[in-house]
Order: structure tokens, then sequence, then C-alpha cells
């Protein structure tokens, strides 16, 4: 047994350890707090089973905004789960004859990283051999979900558009705009004041990088988005809702979440007007790499927009849904 | 030899960043109340944290690693204590105190929970 099967074994029994807290905890909290921890431990798997991009997403997403979120919808609910009165012994039969139909099925799975499996003989070699020439850019994540895979990607977006507008509808954010905006003074909490001012610009400018460093290492428009809409949400969180809607507008932020996929889907478009097939982008520049240089970061830049513009507004929603703490309860 | 010293330095920081670590997290498993459960936790954070980021910049040499090390040494240097910070003033808003001391010394053995209900 190689270190990295220890490695490995080792990060699937804290998996397999949390996921059981979770289950057997009625402490809300705790559980959001563990469910945070489980991405974390997942994000240290796909890291070690080099999937770089696909951890980056997961920490920044499961890890950071998504307790987030949970911790908000918390302030809205109960902080303990109710006790189940009924009996559990159909539910369990069920789930173990699920996970047993699943196991069964990996058995006719080629075992992991077997050279022999059909997935590195039908596209992944040829997008290993051909990005360098056709895309020209180091990165073949980046190459193979913004420009082979490109309508995936869009359809991934369309997916995140279609779940902000959900959460929109359901939680009222349309009709409900802040009447009356008014500025906490916040005399207290001056340490975390004081950081967060020096903090915000730092992971902007990280969300920026990472976004417009796709091409070169892991990153991408998911995980800047994500980031971006954190810097936001810490101002919220630490500010007060109300002079993070001073910053950026509940309305301007709705507007963005359309505009990143009418850039994603616009960007097809022009494509098909320069006569080529929708989302290739080889005909945006001088030469076909050169255009798909620019289809890339057009792509990515509305992948970005359109995350971080939910995430806020889902952010907004849910806080909004809060009356807001003033100054003497603290 | 200088890649034998380069390897021996990095290797003493891994090691006793790890150590620290896992004193760290002895003191959160043993300490009797929160407030020191958080002193604990507090180890893992600067002194475990950064000597294992010590260690691998010594690694890493003078590369851009080393400058992305130092920036999240940066970003963990100002974002830890803020954390330990914001939880400490939370708990003492909520109302929780520090155990007191009996006569020997000795911490009460009832732990953290109901330490906040004492006069």
């Amino acid at each position: 047994m190689t270190i990295a099967n220890v490695i490995d074994i080792a990060l699937l029994v804290f998996l397999g350890l949390t996921a059981f807290a979770i289950l057997k905890l009625r402490a809300l909290f705790a559980v959001v707090m563990l469910s945070s921890v489980f991405s974390l431990v997942s994000a240290c798997l796909l890291v070690h089973l080099d999937a770089v991009d696909v951890a980056f997403t997961e920490a920044a997403v499961g890890a950071g905004i998504s307790t987030v979120l949970m911790l908000a919808t918390l302030a809205l609910t109960a902080r303990r789960e109710k006790a189940s009165t009924r009996t559990q012994a159909l539910p369990l039969i069920v789930v173990f004859l699920t996970g047993l139909a699943l196991v069964y099925g990996t058995l006719d799975m080629p075992r992991f990283g077997d050279p022999a499996a059909p997935i590195h003989h039908h596209v992944a070699p040829k997008y290993i051999h051909d990005t360098e020439t056709e895309i020209g850019i180091p990165n073949i994540v980046t190459a193979v979900l913004a420009s082979y895979r490109g309508f995936d990607t869009l359809g991934e977006v369309t997916v995140i558009f279609t779940a902000g507008i959900g959460v929109l509808l359901l939680l009222g954010a349309f009709i409900r705009e802040p009447d009356g905006l008014k500025i906490q003074t916040m005399h207290h909490h001056l340490v975390l004041r004081v950081v967060t001012k020096v903090l915000i610009g730092p992971i902007l400018l990280f969300a920026l990088y990472v976004q417009a460093h796709g091409d070169y290492g892991p990153g991408g428009g998911f995980q800047a988005g994500v980031i971006f809409a954190a810097a936001f949400i810490i101002y919220a969180l630490v500010f007060g809702l109300e002079n993070a809607r001073l910053a950026l507008p509940g309305h301007a932020v709705r507007v963005l979440v359309a505009c990143g996929v009418l850039l994603y889907g616009g960007v097809g478009i022009v494509s098909i007007l320069f006569g080529e097939n929708y989302l290739n982008y080889s005909v945006l520049g001088s030469t076909p790499v050169h255009g798909q240089h620019w289809g890339i970061l057009l792509v990515e830049f509305g992948v970005g927009l359109t995350v971080s513009a939910v995430m806020v507004s889902t952010f907004y929603a849910f806080a909004g849904q809060n009356p807001p703490i003033s100054d003497e309860d603290w | 030899m200088s890649a034998l010293l380069i390897d021996a330095a990095s290797w003493a920081l891994l090691v006793l960043g790890s150590i620290f670590v896992l004193i760290g997290a002895l003191g959160l498993v043993r300490m009797p109340d929160f407030y020191t459960r958080m002193h604990a936790a507090g180890i893992t954070d600067t002194l475990g944290a950064d000597l294992i980021l010590l260690g691998l910049m010594v690694q890493a040499g003078f590369s851009l690693v080393t400058v992305k090390l130092v920036l999240i040494g940066a970003f963990l240097f100002f974002t830890s204590p803020t954390s330990t910070h914001a939880i400490a003033n939370a708990a003492y808003t909520a109302g929780l105190r520090a155990s007191p001391m009996d006569e020997e010394g000795d911490a009460p053995d009832e732990g953290g929970d109901s330490a906040g209900e004492r006069p």
C-alpha cells in the first residue's frame, strides 16, 4: 500500500465520519459547520486525485458560500432539528438497497486509473493532443470546459441562472425593495470592520486573478464568481445589508444575473453571424487560435458574472428576510 | 550538500508545525471550557500553520510558489486572529463566562456548556 493510498483512505474515512455525524446530530448549527468540513475534506480528496479545478470549486462553493447561505437559512428557522417520530426501518432498507445497487453497478466500471478504460480512449486523447494547436492555452481543463464542451458549460450557467431566479421568486425578492435606506453606524466590532476593510480589496483582486488566470492554471468563471460574491457577502455581514445594498443595489445584481448568460449566448450568436457553428470561437479573432482565446475569455467572464450575481442576490434574498440587527442589541 | 540542508530545514519546520497542530487538536479535545479550548485552537492557526508554510517556502526556494505561500501566510495572519476574536466576542455577548477555578486551582468538571449559568 503506497502513501497515496493511505492518504486517500484517511480522507475517505474522514468523509464517512463527517457524514455520519451530520446524520446523527440534531443541533443544526453544528450540522452546517460539519457540512462545510465535509466539503473541505472532499476538496482535499479532489486535489489528491489531481482534479485541482474541481477542488477549487468545491472549496469555494461548498466550504465557502453555501455555508454562509445555510447559516442565513438557519437564522430564519429553528436551530434544532425536530425529533422524528416515525419508524426509520423502511428508509434504512431503501437506502441500503440503493447503496448495494450502486456498489454492484461500480463492479462493471473500469478500475480507478485503468489505462484501458474507455474514457481514456474516446475523446480525451484528442483534447490532450489538440489543445495546444487548436486552442493554444496550457490548462486543458479550461479548453475542454469553455471551448470543446462549451454547450455543456452554457447549460451549467443556465442551471445556475434558473436556480437563482427560482430562489428570488420563492423568497419574493422582486417585491421587497428596501425602503428608506439607512446607514447603520456599527460602533461595535471595530476589529472586524478594520480587517474586513483590509481584506475586501485583496479578495476582489484574487477573484479577478482567478477569473483571468483560468487559461493558465486552476480557476475560471465559476470559482472567480464565487470569490467575487464572497467579498460582497463579507461586506454585508460586517457592515450590514443596507450598506451592502447601497454599494451594490439589488436590482443591479438581478440585471447582472441575466447579463452573464446573455454574454455567453451572445458569443455563440456572434460566431454564427461570422459563418461558423454556434459557440465555435475560431472566427472571433485574426487567427483561429486567437479567436479561441477571445471566446474563452468572454465566455468565462459571462460565467463569472452570472455566478457572482446569483450568489449575491441569493444572499440578499435570504438576509433580507431577517430584521436588521440594531447597534443596541450587540 | 545544500540540497540536503534545505531538505533537513524544511522537514524540521514541517514536523514542528505538525506537532503544534497536534497539540492544538489535543487541547481542543482536552481543555475544560470554551475559552481555554479557543486558546488551544489558536496554536493550530498561528504556530502550526505558519511553521508548515515556512517549511513549504524553504522547499520551494525563490519562486512564484513562495510568493503565493507568503500571501497565504499574510491572509492567515489577518484572518485567524480576527475569527478567534469574533468567536470569543460572540460567546461573551451571548453570556458565556470563563469557568472559575476552585480553591485547588482545578477547573470544575461540568465542562464549558454549563459555565454560562454561573453567577
